[in-house]
């Protein structure tokens, strides 16, 4: 059901967005073909917390692909996490394992819900500055993002 | 048979010690604060914590004013900087009726957010929002008196992070708890909710 409602709520990201929405890259692997949209980071205050990437991933192939993980020489332990409220409005994060992107679907990372941890900090993310991370999917397809950093009080990828 | 009648008494004691635990966590001293229970209002609560300027605070401090509070922690990647944004957007939205809020983060994670780390981190989001720290027991009789609840987690690296209550707690001028504004609600109604929570002194005053 949260796929469901993640792809909605980008189908109609997409739409608002119409022809200025940024495909930050694209990659053909026989039918799989993932492009991503909207990567942004918040600004960290040093280094000494985990940092929070976002971004959303949309499958165009036929057949369902997986998140699987990343690479981030900006963070020496890189992982995917998910945020879960419950019943009693409790919070916690847990690791997300792998995410399926359901063929024709978007999946979202966004802040509430799956979000990229970038632990230990290797140098600070700064407001206006950019960093590479490597998306890893399921049958060994790797895909390089390039993430600009807004700022630390950025509610979405327009800031 | 003798052995029988060993086996039969451990098996009592085990079931009599699985009774006890539980009703020590259900109903007995080991009960945690119960969850999703309603805060207290402000003037029955008793908490002394410390603002990001250093001075004393309380929940009498908040009364007088409308107040938003809210749990969290400096160390947080996802939940407490959206809830911090979100709240910089309500605010800006409501505008300079607004300066009549006290808004309020105190952290779950004593340890690490000190004054100083506090003072710095809520200076980078509206100016209004103030953060409240002090010691673990401190922290806990605050958390208590709103029903917020929360807990350290080792984390995969090594370090921890904590679970705790996401929404805000809204209360009004009287310090009566007014509702909350949980984590995932949709912005249209945060700022209705928060309205009425600056109104509802007023409403009462007429009355």
């Amino acid at each position: 059901m949260r796929h469901i409602t993640n792809t909605l709520r980008c189908l109609s990201f997409g739409l608002l967005m119409g022809l200025s929405t940024v495909s930050a890259a694209q990659e053909n692997a026989g039918d799989i073909k993932i492009v991503v949209e909207q990567p942004w980071a918040r600004a960290s205050i040093g280094t000494s917390r985990p940092g929070g990437a976002y971004l959303a991933l949309r499958n165009e192939g036929d057949v369902p692909v997986y998140l699987v993980g990343l690479r981030a020489d900006i963070s020496a332990m890189p992982s995917i996490h998910e945020t879960q409220t419950n019943d009693e409005g409790v919070s916690r994060m847990v690791p997300a394992g792998d995410i399926e992107i359901p063929a024709g679907g978007t999946l979202a990372l966004e802040p509430g819900s799956y979000h990229i941890m970038l632990m230990k900090l290797q140098s600070p993310l700064v407001e206006g500055e950019t960093f590479p991370m490597t998306l890893l999917f399921s049958d060994g397809l790797e895909m390089e993002v390039v993430v600009p950093v807004l700022r630390i009080g950025a509610r979405g990828p327009e800031g | 048979m003798k052995q029988i009648g060993r086996i039969l008494i451990a098996c009592g004691l085990a079931i009599l010690a699985v009774l006890f635990i539980g009703w020590w966590q259900v109903d007995g001293p080991g009960a945690a604060s119960v969850p999703g229970k309603r805060s207290q209002p402000l003037t029955e609560m008793d908490f002394e914590l410390t603002n990001q300027n250093g001075e004393a605070v309380g929940p009498k401090t908040l009364i007088g004013q409308p107040s938003l509070v809210f749990f969290g922690f400096t160390y947080c990647p996802d939940v407490c900087p959206t809830t911090l944004s979100d709240i910089s957007a309500w605010l800006d939205e409501i505008g300079p009726d607004a300066e009549a809020l006290n808004t309020i983060l105190i952290s779950v994670d004593p340890d690490r957010d000190t004054v100083e780390v506090m003072a710095e981190y809520v200076s980078y989001f509206h100016p209004q929002i103030q953060g409240w720290t002090g010691s673990d027991v401190q922290v806990a009789s605050a958390a208590a008196g709103f029903r917020a609840v929360y807990e350290k987690v080792m984390r995969e690296d090594g370090d921890y992070t904590m679970n705790h209550t996401a929404g805000v707690f809204l209360f009004d001028a009287t310090g009566r708890f007014v509702t909350t504004i949980d984590y995932h609600e949709p912005r249209e109604f945060a700022v209705p909710k928060i309205r009425r929570a600056m109104q509802s002194q007023d409403e009462r005053a007429e009355t």
